[in-house]
């Protein structure tokens, strides 16, 4: 029987055997180990959600807690990193990016390009994202489109505790600035990890099921949300091809291609607000190189338009679901011209 | 004030004639329209840059400005190379793809000039933060402008280092304007040094068109942060001879460039001083003066023939793998 862990052991387990493994691994962020300069316990959090707990003492010196100035010590990790350095910072809340926003896209991102090709920036910034705990609208949206518009940058979506591991370890050994984004629902979810330490190459998808007449195409927590609509479907008749990019850059577009040009049909899901977003990204690239394999029309499931609302009545509607995937399969399964 | 070897002087000399020759001539040919872009130039700032960076080596890091080209000379950068980068050539610093406003050379630790105000100091608190890592003494130096002392990034960048305990250094070039914007009206407190308190830091101020002055508060700054003293904030009171960038008709001064030009300027005391004290003679700083208008004739004649960057370099440089 293979040993499961969380999404949050998960993460930590590749922290610590990264920084095992390599010196140049540190750790900074807001309560990283939480009791800094305080009267109780100095490693009493281990981030705000207990991610890092337990690598303040385990690795000494290299457990960072910062102030609330995310500038300046995303800045620093960056500039850490331009010095040798392999550092992991944590953005606690990506909806944070507001205040360090400049430091990742106008510096790290953009280091190598301006200096012609001779600086390596390789600072990975963890950070938490995502709807469903109630945390209303200034922590809880999907922000990850965002870093996926900016050359320079590597976004990962974790979907399970498997990805989580092995994606965090390839984020810590890769050379590019890397946006790790965590979701928040998902930290106590389990799965079968392996103890040995794995990296997952960036840039290529998993495909989670395989199935012949419709692929679906969904990011982080949204896998888990397709895998249960097309176990749905798969009741009614209907073979969902579901596929995981796990990164949204580099993204794997060979995979989700080859995949329409067999199913002819497509139905992207994202968390994220439908302007700009992977959703449309994803059709985009479809509509572009894939036009002729297309039987039906594409179609999103996205959340709406709006800030993540807080109450449960409104914020369970705004969170894409199995059956809004499952209608939106179905409309493409059954369309006529 | 500590004795400085001859060798240093001269090299400082060098250094700071180098920025001015390097300014004066951009601007030149700046007018000329063979320059594309923005440029902002350092000229009268020069002993700001060389009394800080006189004191670096290949341990330590810098962060600059849009003001940058003097940061980079001061820290090594080939000037060949500067000068094909500000004319846009594939053999410039960045081969062309980082321009006036981004030139930098992290072999050299100079962690690029840069566009964004405040954008410097908080990647120096993690050179600093890796120099201590590395545990030989190394040292990050951020310089700023009296605009930047206003960002929230620098504010924030001087708590971290403070509160890590930094070997860090923070220099504000305080050239008396924000763009067009006074650094009296912007800078809430008197001198951008008074700040230092608030951080738990030593604030000094300097005159900035004394090299020697610089010289010596930097010295005891940087020696205090490899040593493990933690951060310092250094104000340099200066003014730059040209305007915010190139074209600034600056009609929102009233004649302090000639005056400091006629009675402030750095490399004119700094002459006075070294031949009044027998340190260097007319000679020696002569025979620099000659030795650097040819290398900036150089850079000039080679940047302009230089080869532009080659259309395949658009798309290459964005990542390590993608």
């Amino acid at each position: 029987m293979a040993r499961t862990i969380s999404y949050r052991e998960a993460i930590n387990e590749a922290l610590a055997q990264e920084m095992e493994r390599d010196p140049r691994v540190i750790i900074m962020g807001e309560d990283n180990a939480g009791g800094a300069g305080s009267p109780g316990e100095d490693d009493a959090w281990g981030g705000v959600l207990g991610v890092t707990k337990g690598l303040y003492h385990r690795f000494p010196g290299r457990v960072l807690d910062t102030p609330i100035s995310e500038s300046a010590f995303i800045g620093a990790a960056i500039g850490a990193a331009t010095r040798g350095m392999r550092p992991v910072a944590e953005l606690m809340f990506i909806d944070f990016m507001g205040v360090c926003f400049d430091q990742i896209f106008n510096q790290a991102a953009k280091f190598r390009y301006m200096f012609g090709g001779r600086a390596i920036t390789p600072v990975t910034v963890r950070t938490m994202y995502g709807a469903g705990l109630r945390a209303a609208a200034q922590h809880s949206q999907a922000l990850y489109p965002i870093f996926t518009h900016i050359p320079g940058l590597k976004v990962v979506l974790p979907s399970s505790p498997y990805e989580a591991k092995g994606l965090m370890i390839q984020s810590i050994r890769d050379d590019d600035p890397v946006i790790f984004c965590e979701h928040k629902m998902l930290y106590d979810t389990v799965g079968e990890v392996p103890e040995e330490s794995y990296a997952i190459p960036f840039g290529e998808a998993n495909i989670v099921r395989e199935g012949g007449d419709v692929t679906i195409v969904a990011f982080g927590r949204m896998v888990g949300t397709a895998e249960q609509a097309a176990g749905q479907l798969a009741g009614d008749g209907i073979e969902c091809e579901v596929i995981d990019p796990r990164t949204t850059s580099p993204l794997d577009a060979d995979t989700i291609l080859e995949s329409v040009e067999s199913t002819g049909r497509l139905v992207v899901v994202d968390e994220a607000t439908p302007r700009c977003n992977m959703a449309t990204d994803v059709c985009a690239l479809v509509a572009q190189e894939a036009f002729g394999a297309l039987r039906a029309p594409v179609r999103m499931v996205t959340a709406p338009h709006t800030p993540v609302p807080f109450s449960d009545a409104l914020e369970d509607l705004y969170i894409p679901d199995p059956q809004r995937v499952a209608n939106a399969v179905k409309s493409v399964a059954g369309w006529k011209r | 004030m500590p004795e400085i070897d001859e060798i240093t002087l001269l090299d400082a000399y060098r250094m700071m004639r180098t920025i001015r020759a390097f300014e004066e001539r951009v601007h030149e040919e700046f007018a000329t329209g063979e320059i594309p872009g923005f440029v902002h130039l350092y000229a009268g700032e020069e002993a700001s840059a060389t009394g800080v960076c006189t004191h670096l080596d290949a341990r330590d890091t810098i962060a600059s400005t849009h003001r940058g080209h003097g940061h980079c000379i001061a820290k090594g950068v080939d000037v060949k190379a500067m000068m094909a980068e500000i004319y846009g050539r594939g053999t410039g610093s960045c081969r062309g793809k980082g321009g006036s406003m981004h030139i930098a050379d992290l072999t050299k630790g100079m962690l690029g000039a840069n566009g964004i105000v405040g954008g410097g100091p908080p990647l120096i608190c993690g050179t600093a933060l890796a120099a201590k890592h590395e545990g030989a003494g190394g040292v990050g130096v951020a310089f700023f402008g009296d605009g930047a002392s206003n960002q929230g990034t620098t504010l924030e960048a001087l708590n971290l280092a403070s509160v890590w305990h930094l070997p860090a250094v923070f220099v504000a070039e305080n050239n008396g304007y924000a763009e067009a914007t006074s650094s009296s009206w912007s800078v809430a407190c008197d001198n951008i040094a008074d700040r230092a308190a608030a951080f738990g830091m030593p604030g000094v101020i300097v005159d900035g068109f004394d090299f020697f002055a610089v010289h010596e508060a930097a010295g005891e700054a940087i020696s205090r942060a490899r040593q493990g003293g933690g951060p310092t904030l250094i104000e340099v009171k200066l003014t730059r001879y040209f305007g915010h960038f190139e074209g600034d008709q600056q009609t929102y001064r009233a004649g302090e460039v000639t005056h400091a030009r006629e009675n402030l300027d750095c490399l004119l005391r700094f002459r006075a001083r070294v031949t009044e004290r027998d340190l260097l003679t007319d000679k020696q700083l002569d025979a620099v003066d000659i030795e650097v208008d040819a290398l900036i004739d150089a850079a000039v004649a080679e940047a302009e023939s230089a080869p532009r960057p080659d259309p395949g370099d658009l798309a290459t440089d964005v990542y390590v793998t993608y």
